[in-house]
């Protein structure tokens, strides 16, 4: 475990010491604040549509910390040749792949704590509620949710040559499955066999990442999800991230390190 | 005498890039046998099979067949790696790093006590002369002092075996004799030193024994003196003879 922890650490000190994170927040902070500096027609709920763009811009941010952040890992390790010493070491290549894992999920972790508090700042600010159930709730599950990207996209960092087109896949992917994957049963059933089956298969096999989506909740101030059903899709999550890790082994066992 | 480093008919072939080439040997059945406190030099031109063997070593690169033991035990075992320091050529540390900070990860990774970490990081820094740049992110390091660096983190274990590749490719003067010294300070403390050099004149200097390799196979081994003796020559002539370099002999 030390050694898992020591290669966390180094992924996030990364991610502080580079300029990514900063430009990224910096954005989404001042985009939120443009927008909420206007008033459009005078409306009293603007608050709602003003959270509805802030959480909106949070998730987007996150994807592009997450995607980006663990595209780069393997590749950076292998092309600097630091996987030489590295694994010279007692280091397994399990360790290195778990290592990572948690280093991206912590720095994204850490990366959504100040983007949800100044999502609490801004929105607290305006309609003097401060529902922080909610927002642990909304952080919780999007954090759950982009462990699984964050491992499918290390596991895409060993079979795509190079981070670039890794990110742009990934990137298709998820939001394929954000915007489509609760539809895919429903699409199943307008086609004919076997494309039926096929869709169907899909529509099983994929991790359905729009469920940690609550930004509506958040936004219209709607009720909590019941924390039974976070437990659940929290395990889902973990069940996923183990399958892809687990994969992404398999791959990197057998990967010659200098090519 | 223990052997520390064992190779007991190692071959690794490769798969050749071009199609229908078929395989390429590597390495051919190679027997090698390191005691301790010994400084090994392992030679041979490019493309002899000497960091495919180190790669073995190590476990970056699995046997053929045969096989290779670290103080006995089989290297495919991760805990075989647990008393080696390894500098290879030409590695750039992360960058975002300092050398302070890059010494205090591979102590963790050992898991090292964190007090014994603090105190070995000083003397290695001291050791390799990086004391004064200790807080500066690696970026902004020379290359000789990147491969100081290298060494430090090789020796943060205080390992009882260390494997160099080229440890002074492309470092000038100043830094080669420091490398030098430092494996020759090494050697008075009973370690044992596995390296690959193209330095012919360096070899002879801080090595008890050397093996010369060409084309993956075993050309020759042993005692340097032993060596210059039999042969009558130094041991660049020997080197150039036995890879089959007659033009300037």
């Amino acid at each position: 475990m030390n050694t898992v922890m020591a290669l966390a650490g180094i992924v996030i000190k990364e991610l502080y010491r580079r300029k990514d994170f900063y430009v990224v927040f910096v954005l989404t902070a001042v985009m939120t604040l443009l927008l909420g500096s206007v008033n459009f027609f005078h409306d009293d709920k603007i608050v709602r549509y003003l959270k509805d763009v802030c959480l909106l811009l949070i998730w987007v941010s996150a994807l592009v910390i997450a995607i980006v952040t663990s595209a780069r890992q393997l590749p950076m390790e292998r092309e600097s040749r630091t996987i030489f010493p590295l694994l010279a070491k007692p280091v397994t290549r399990a360790q290195v792949i778990v290592g990572k894992f948690f280093g991206c999920w912590f720095a994204v972790g850490l990366g959504l704590l100040v983007f949800y508090f100044f999502f609490a700042v801004l929105a607290g600010s305006r309609d003097h509620r401060w529902p922080l159930a909610e927002y642990i709730q909304a952080l919780w599950l999007q954090w759950s949710m982009l462990a699984m990207v964050i491992a499918g996209v290390l596991l895409g960092s060993l079979v795509f040559a190079a981070p670039s087109s890794n990110s742009t896949i990934s990137f298709v992917v998820v939001a394929g499955i954000l915007l489509l994957g609760r539809h895919l049963n429903q699409v199943a059933l307008q086609q004919p066999e076997p494309l039926k089956t096929l869709v169907y298969v899909l529509y099983f096999v994929i991790p359905h990442l729009e469920w940690y989506d609550i930004r509506d909740r958040v936004s219209f101030d709607q009720a909590l999800v019941p924390w039974a059903d976070c437990g659940l899709a929290t395990l889902y999550a973990a069940v996923y991230v183990a399958f892809l890790l687990f994969a992404a082994w398999l791959v990197f066992r057998r990967k010659p390190l200098n090519q | 005498m223990d052997a520390i480093v064992e190779l007991k008919n190692l071959r690794v072939e490769y798969r050749a890039p071009e199609r229908g080439q078929g395989k390429k040997v590597a390495v051919k059945d190679l027997n090698l046998r390191v005691g301790a406190g010994e400084v090994f030099g392992f030679l041979g031109p490019n493309g002899a099979g000497k960091t495919t063997t180190m790669n073995v070593l190590l476990g970056f690169v699995n046997a053929t067949s045969g096989a290779a033991y670290l103080f006995g035990v089989d290297v495919r075992q991760p805990i075989s790696r647990q008393r080696i320091g390894y500098l290879p050529e030409l590695t750039y540390y992360y960058k975002f790093l300092t050398a302070e900070e890059l010494l205090r990860f591979y102590a963790k990774v050992f898991g090292i006590p964190r007090a014994t970490a603090e105190t070995r990081i000083e003397r290695l820094l001291k050791l390799v002369e990086l004391e004064q740049a200790r807080k500066r992110p690696i970026r902004t390091y020379s290359k000789g002092m990147q491969q100081r660096v290298g060494l430090a983190q090789a020796l943060i274990n205080d390992p009882d075996l260390l494997i160099l590749d080229e440890p002074t490719s492309g470092l000038d003067p100043l830094g080669r004799m420091k490398v030098r010294e430092i494996i020759q300070r090494l050697k008075n403390e009973g370690k044992t030193v596995f390296f690959s050099s193209h330095e012919l004149g360096e070899v002879e200097t801080v090595c008890d024994r050397v093996a010369i390799i060409a084309q993956g196979e075993l050309k020759v081994e042993g005692a340097v003196g032993e060596l210059v003796t039999a042969h009558r020559a130094n041991l660049e002539q020997i080197f150039l003879k036995l890879v089959g370099y007659t033009g300037a002999l």
